[in-house]
């Protein structure tokens, strides 16, 4: 973290401007989606040092905490990357490991520290590669069916060049292309074709079916707790009363950002 | 009882309902109203909106609201009503075998009732399993892995103990093992929910039939391949199937996923009652067709022969039920409305 008279602080908008830019930037990597897309965080505040406080609660309580701890880290590093970050700190709400998580995520712990007599000292490293495959399949799944829709046979498809991939518009499926380019880049998958395993196997005419029936495997599973996690987030307060009127009741935030003031 | 439009009458075995006690007075921590409060939220995102219910209700309803939402309004013959004890959580557990007996005594044609047990309880669990097969004759145990007990937070079907309780049920004719293994929720990165002990456990007894509740999902491709290997393991579609509402062809996706791995043979309706009630979910399967594209991928159609097989005959072979002579038995029974 850097000295912060050093840097310049931004004025508040533009602080508060980067730090949602930063969250765009974190998943949920049981589904590989943005965090602020699936309206995880709640609540993002700076004060006049250069310290940032962001809140975010999850679909459900019992969300397995694993994944909330990397979320969490995400969190801490993109805005702790930040230049004009001082301080900051990172609240999980309602989650049945809240306290715990929270102070270790907030000095720098390790998930073991929170966890160790259930994890037997191991990190979350394994964890995140094999959200990092999941995702790369995932990504890799919607540019082959769009290349599919766009007419390509499957031929051209394993052969298909990094460079056309790139230079080619897929219209819709544009987004997934520009992640799934990135996550190859950050893993430095992708040599001269656009398309490889994430082992960086060449995909085969052969054994492009039972590929694709792996990449769709994938999918249902993500798609499940995709669709899953967003509608339980949608409905986590929501109550029927007997008199039949359906009201959002969650509880007030109770962190330290509620005393913070922005700028 | 079903009947199609075309008048055709179709035998429900629900594999996978529950008559619990999740209210405020029996909560015994914030764990007991986090627990019920989630699945609420399963209930209000997965229903269609006219279903809903107030969450007095949810939290605790009557043994009539049961009875009539099953088999006066709903269109099951026959319910299995699941034991889930929770005693960390609820006062009184969330649903033990005594509440689920106290009801299923009053209509014995109707319902199965399956106990449960915790393998880390260790000796007393083995008594526990003798006790419930003399005094409730239990034909199978619903087993949830995620459970918390003291310090530990889950256990896995491989484990040596959880051995010792399987080997007394093979003994005592409890042949049907439902095991809970749905989405990620409590476990740790030691997954509770992870599918694969259910490979070792099969493995291994193979006089007992391994029912995994919500087929495993979000590991579907992992269930799969296991319970193609397997031949006594099945799936039940709670959870899944209320996705036919919300999302049609995410849920024609799964179906084909199940009929092209494990075949019609091996997957069993329930509802998960009260999360969801049977009678939407009866009638939408009904109603429903693979569309053309997934169908022709995966090479399989969902029949009426399917759907009469997945919505009670696969469960009746494994608990032994002797359908045309139930179906007589129960056609010649009132309807009983139960009284309060």
């Amino acid at each position: 973290m850097n000295a912060a008279i050093t840097i310049p602080l931004p004025d508040t908008a533009a602080r508060l401007d980067q730090v949602w830019a930063a969250l765009d930037l974190v998943t949920d990597p049981e589904l590989d989606e943005p965090i602020t897309d699936m309206g995880f965080v709640e609540q993002v505040a700076v004060d006049g040092e250069g310290g940032v406080n962001v809140a975010f609660r999850l679909p459900t309580y019992w969300c397995s905490p694993n994944f909330a701890f990397l979320m969490a880290q995400d969190i801490k590093s993109n805005i702790d990357a930040l230049p004009w970050v001082t301080r900051s700190d990172v609240q999980l709400l309602d989650h049945m490991s809240a306290e715990e998580m929270n102070a270790v995520v907030n000095a720098g712990g390790f998930f073991s520290d929170v966890f160790n007599e259930l994890t037997k000292g191991e990190d979350l490293k394994a964890l995140r590669e094999k959200f990092d495959v999941k995702a790369f399949q995932r990504r890799q799944e919607v540019v082959i069916k769009a290349l599919q829709a766009q007419g390509l046979g499957v031929a051209d498809i394993v052969a298909l060049p990094l460079a056309v991939l790139k230079a080619t518009n897929l219209g819709e499926a544009e987004r997934a292309k520009v992640r799934y380019l990135e996550l190859a880049h950050t893993k430095g998958i992708l040599g001269d074709l656009a398309l490889t395993t994430y082992q960086r196997a060449p995909l085969t005419v052969a054994g492009f079916s039972e590929y694709m029936s792996l990449l769709r495997s994938v999918r249902i599973n993500m798609e499940f707790s995709g669709s899953l996690c967003r509608g339980l987030k949608n409905n986590r307060y929501l109550e029927l009363d007997a008199s039949g009127v359906l009201a959002s009741v969650p509880p007030a935030l109770t962190t330290s950002t509620q005393a913070e003031h922005c700028g | 009882m079903f009947t199609t439009p075309e008048g055709k009458e179709i035998f429900v075995l629900d594999g996978h309902t529950h008559f619990w006690d999740g209210s405020p007075e029996n909560q015994a921590n914030i764990h007991g109203k986090q627990f019920i409060d989630c699945f609420y939220a399963y209930h209000s995102n997965l229903s269609p909106k006219d279903q809903l219910w107030a969450k007095a209700k949810f939290e605790k309803y009557t043994e009539a609201d049961l009875y009539n939402d099953l088999f006066v309004d709903g269109p099951d013959d026959m319910a299995i009503l699941n034991s889930t004890y929770l005693k960390d959580f609820y006062k009184n557990g969330f649903n033990t075998i005594e509440r689920n007996a106290s009801v299923a005594k009053k209509y014995p044609s109707r319902f199965i009732v399956n106990g449960a047990f915790d393998p880390r309880d260790g000796e007393k669990a083995l008594e526990y399993i003798h006790w419930m097969k003399e005094t409730y004759d239990i034909k199978g145990v619903k087993m949830y892995t995620a459970e918390w007990n003291g310090s530990s937070k889950g256990w896995r079907l491989d484990d040596p103990d959880a051995y010792k309780c399987f080997e007394l049920c093979d003994k005592l004719g409890i042949r049907n093992i439902h095991v809970h293994k749905g989405p990620t929720i409590i476990p740790l990165n030691k997954d509770a929910f992870d599918v694969h002990d259910v490979d070792h456990a099969a493995t291994d007894f193979q006089n007992l039939n391994w029912i995994i509740e919500h087929c495993g999902l979000p590991r579907l491709d992992d269930f799969c391949w296991i319970a193609t290997q397997e031949t006594n393991v099945y799936g039940g579609l709670a959870v899944a199937l209320p996705f036919i509402h919300a999302r049609p062809r995410y849920f024609a996706e799964v179906i084909a996923e199940l009929l092209f791995w494990i075949g019609p043979d091996k997957i069993l309706f329930g509802s998960d009652y009260a999360i969801w009630t049977p009678k939407w979910l009866v009638e939408k399967l009904w109603a429903f067709q693979i569309p053309e594209d997934i169908a022709s991928e995966r090479g399989v159609q969902l029949s009426d022969e399917i759907k009469e097989k997945i919505l009670g005959l696969n469960a009746a072979r494994l608990y032994n039920i002797d359908v045309a002579a139930r179906k007589a038995e129960l056609a010649a029974q009132p309807i009983l409305i139960a009284a309060e």
